[in-house]
């Protein structure tokens, strides 16, 4: 009966729910289904039909261009302007949507459902908003291109790459942002006087806040300004603009926008090495206690409760100091840690969970199009649009309101009565619930009145709605 | 399946616990006391205050923000007028509107006890009304509800989204309420639902607070029907956004024995590159608002008079502009409340200057009013909640936050 319990944990807390048959192949060692799929290679989805971050940003610069060319030489009617701005979008909603879908599909169809989990987790703590420019048609190869290759390997890769790709330094403006005494400050000053030119430290201090120390971390504002002098030139290659050079789409280290000269960021001084001064401060941040004190107690946070057991989040933290930050070490400390298999519905789904799990658990197919995405807009919360950088909270009452639940609900009866007539929801309760599934819910699934409010009742269970 | 719908079973008041609101709300017919109604708006992301109200005649105001400065009320694309020192960003009309018919009073150089950076730990305190980011776990306007004079209905307090932010969160119940599209649950099955939640704690009220303002929205006419929000340019989705927000705040206002208190949240305010001056980025989204609270004013008819609105944001903005045509995270910022309550036509500023030795460690505006002044003012005058409460239990450690008086019309 333990062992029905952990498994039941497994596949739903760990996991992203379990799919008809799961529970079985999760077996007599939950713990070693966990840690097997931290084996084979780093979670990629294979789609051939999404375009690599270069290509979408090389496009939607080119089709921004030619409206800022046609307004500067005075072509372009305001009307005309605004159907040109609408083309960009236009351009970027289908990428966004194919992203969306192969993401969504990708969590509905894995067989390694905690390793996707994980990947979520960590798209969701380096997170870049598509409700912001161009992010739409690039919050997805972000995840695909920064996240998915590095979630197997270290922090400080993982934090590397998510600091340096296109969709990161646009999100925080860091593309903008010039060193103060750089070659394209004087030349841009020559040019017009009235113009401060300077950098924007926006990047530079979530980066400290929010990826790698926390915030009561130990960092200064002083800290924070000098970090942004750190990184201007982290940009990304352009034809034409302010800056043009370099491969368009692509990250590009410009030597003349760094603001030049040794800096000291956390009473470490660090010699001017151009892009490589950057480095050196992001690997630094990685082996500081305060951020293995902070990436700890947000993944104890997701896999174990809403306030995280301190003997837990110590052992998370030993383990990512222990290995200098090698995250399948930090994976299984968690796999291992005994909080987290004690409470079987500790955490209330948020809503991406709430859906991925429903499909899962009912089989459902992922089509192509804006149809599967539809229940993300409905339930409140649209993939990769936290509308801020902090991501999505991770708290049941971040989650849990009653129009929340409401909403929840209405959702499952809709599923219902679509699917009603073709799943038996009491042949179902078992596989997607096993061990938590309670008295109640079994009695009420069973004495339905017909089979799509059985469905509707099975997704409404209080034990569905947590993990 | 049955033909009746969740709402019609509703209003019969026949379900439990969502019904009992209803029904005590009946009793409480035509007793006739005075009904305050306020509004917290939370404007996420640190509006730009010297941006929103502008010190055109502060020496230093002009070269600190370069070629986004609002030039001086009166010239073209100027600021709009309020007393020769401040003005309003030309983008806000009817708060000037307001302003004029002494509905508003303007705060500026004002914080919260929060003195570092972060957006998330600037929000929290806001919000929790202590010292510290993340020392309790509910908010102050929640806590304040619970001790409301005379008779108050069961749910005192609605946000308006589906979930609650933590300003409203604490031991007074409250709802949330957002639009739909799905078509209601059929009687029986919300039934069993209920059922099925009756011995968890939490899915049971959350239920029965939903169903109860479902019921209380399904009341209102017109309410029904109310469109998603897709257009794609950005001030029109704003647009959008506010017209929900508003239909559905003024829905439960307006009821005689609805809630007292709404509260709602605005994103989009963290302007780091290309805030624009009277025209642009910043401006749009200010646009949007200001429209948003005009259509409040007129949702809500007579019980505007009746009605206090206050609009924060978690801290201000550098007074300089930043390298990128922007401002970076800064601390004295600007707030507004604004309602046929109000005792307005002022502006209340302690100002301290622009000038490099003024400035709070050398960048921000620094501040000389703290919000929870504001706050306790309005608490005490407008929602009748006692000075005791308010030190002990609303807003811990803030004796020298003085409360501020005569906020509200006599």
């Amino acid at each position: 009966m333990l062992d029905d319990v952990s498994s039941a944990i497994a596949a739903n807390r760990f996991g992203l729910g379990a799919r008809p048959g799961e529970l079985r192949s999760v077996g007599a060692d939950p713990r070693g289904w966990l840690s097997a799929q931290l084996r084979g290679g780093p979670p990629l989805i294979a789609a051939a039909d999404l375009a690599a971050s270069q290509v979408t940003l090389a496009r939607a610069l080119e089709l921004r261009r030619d409206i800022q060319e046609q307004r500067k030489a005075g072509r372009v009617d305001p009307t005309r302007a605004q159907e040109q701005l609408q083309k960009v979008g236009q351009f970027l909603r289908p990428i966004y949507v194919s992203e969306a879908t192969a993401r969504f599909a990708q969590a509905v169809q894995s067989e390694r459902p905690f390793l996707e989990r994980i990947t979520q987790f960590w798209s969701n703590h380096f997170a870049v908003s598509a409700d912001k420019q161009f992010l739409a048609g690039l919050a997805g190869s972000f995840e695909r291109e920064a996240i998915r290759p590095n979630v197997l390997g270290r922090f400080s890769d993982l934090l590397l790459a998510a600091e340096s790709h296109p969709a990161m330094l646009l999100y925080l403006d860091n593309h903008l942002s010039v060193g103060p005494h750089s070659q394209a400050a004087a030349r841009l000053e020559r040019r017009d006087s009235e113009r401060k030119i300077g950098i924007n430290e926006n990047l530079a201090r979530e980066i400290l806040e929010l990826h790698t120390l926390g915030v009561g971390g130990g960092y200064t504002q002083a800290d924070v300004t000098t970090f942004a002098e750190v990184i201007t030139g982290w940009s990304i290659g352009d034809i034409r603009g302010r800056f043009p050079g370099g491969e368009p789409g692509r990250f590009l280290f410009r030597a003349e926008v760094h603001e030049p000269g040794a800096k000291v960021v956390l009473h470490t001084r660090y010699p001017d090495t151009g892009f490589g001064q950057g480095v050196a401060v992001l690997n630094n941040l990685a082996r500081q206690g305060a951020t293995a004190h902070f990436i700890a107690t947000k993944l104890a946070r997701h896999f174990i409760a809403d306030e995280p057991p301190p003997s837990a989040v110590k052992r998370l933290e030993g383990a990512f100091i222990a290995s200098e930050g090698d995250l399948p070490t930090l994976y299984r400390a968690l796999i291992e840690a005994r909080e987290g298999w004690s409470e079987p519905l500790a955490k209330y789904k948020t809503p991406n969970d709430y859906i991925t799990s429903a499909y899962r658990g009912l089989a459902l197919p992922v089509e192509p199009g804006k149809g599967p995405l539809a229940p993300f807009e409905l339930l409140g919360q649209r993939n990769w649009q936290p509308g801020s950088p902090a991501g999505w909270p991770d708290r049941s009452a971040d989650w849990d309101g009653a129009s929340a639940l409401m909403k929840r609900i209405e959702w499952a009866d809709a599923l219902g009565a679509r699917l009603g007539s073709r799943l038996d929801a009491q042949e179902l309760a078992p596989e997607l619930l096993g061990a938590n599934l309670s008295a109640a819910t079994r009695t009420a699934v069973t004495r339905a009145t017909s089979g799509a409010q059985a469905v509707t009742l099975l997704l409404a269970a209080p034990e569905f709605m947590r993990r | 399946m049955t033909a009746m719908k969740r709402r019609d079973f509703l209003s019969l008041g026949a379900l439990t616990a969502g019904g009992a609101f209803l029904t005590r709300g009946l009793a409480f017919a035509g007793v006739s006391e005075r009904k305050p109604r306020f509004v917290l708006v939370i404007l996420r992301g640190a509006l730009d205050g010297l941006a929103a109200v502008p010190p055109y005649a502060d020496p230093d105001y002009a070269g600190l923000r370069r070629d986004v400065a609002l030039k001086p009320a009166g010239a073209a694309g100027g600021a709009l007028p309020l007393n020769g020192f401040f003005g309003l960003h030309p983008a806000l009309n009817f708060l000037q509107q307001s302003y004029a018919a002494r509905e508003l009073i303007v705060f500026h150089a004002v914080a919260s006890p929060y003195r570092e950076r972060s957006h998330f730990d600037g929000q929290d305190v806001l919000e929790n009304g202590s010292l510290k980011a993340h020392a309790l776990q509910s908010g102050w306007l929640n806590r304040a509800l619970t001790q409301l004079p005379g008779r108050v209905p069961r749910e005192s307090g609605v946000a308006l989204g589906q979930n609650v932010p933590l300003v409203m969160r604490g031991p007074a119940e409250v709802t949330s309420w957002s639009p739909t599209k799905m078509t209601a649950l059929d009687e029986d099955t919300l039934a069993r639902i209920t059922d099925l939640y009756a011995q968890d704690k939490l899915l049971s009220v959350r239920l029965a607070d939903a169903t109860a303002a479902d019921a209380m929205v399904a009341g209102e006419e017109g309410m029904q029907a109310m469109p998603l929000a897709t257009p794609a340019a950005a001030v029109q989705a704003a647009n959008a956004r506010y017209t929900q927000l508003v239909q559905a705040a003024a829905g439960f206002l307006r009821q005689d024995e609805g809630p007292r208190v709404a509260v709602f949240d605005t994103t989009g305010w963290d302007t780091h590159a290309n805030e624009g001056g009277a025209e642009g980025q910043l401006a749009g989204r200010l646009g949007a608002l200001d429209k948003g609270l005009a259509s409040l004013r007129q949702e809500l008819g007579p019980v505007w008079a009746d009605t206090a609105v206050m609009l924060v944001t978690e801290f201000g903005r550098t007074a300089a502009v930043n390298g990128t045509r922007g401002t970076d995270h800064g601390t004295g910022a600007a707030a507004f409340l604004l309602g046929g309550a109000v005792a307005g036509g002022r502006v209340v500023a302690d100002w301290p200057g622009l000038s490099a030795r003024a400035l709070y460690q050398g960048r921000d505006l620094a501040p000389t009013l703290d919000l929870r002044s504001v706050f306790k003012g309005v608490m005490s005058e407008h929602l009748g909640v006692s000075a005791r409460t308010l030190e002990d239990s609303v807003f811990p450690e803030s004796a020298a936050a003085r409360p501020l008086r005569a906020l509200m019309r006599a």
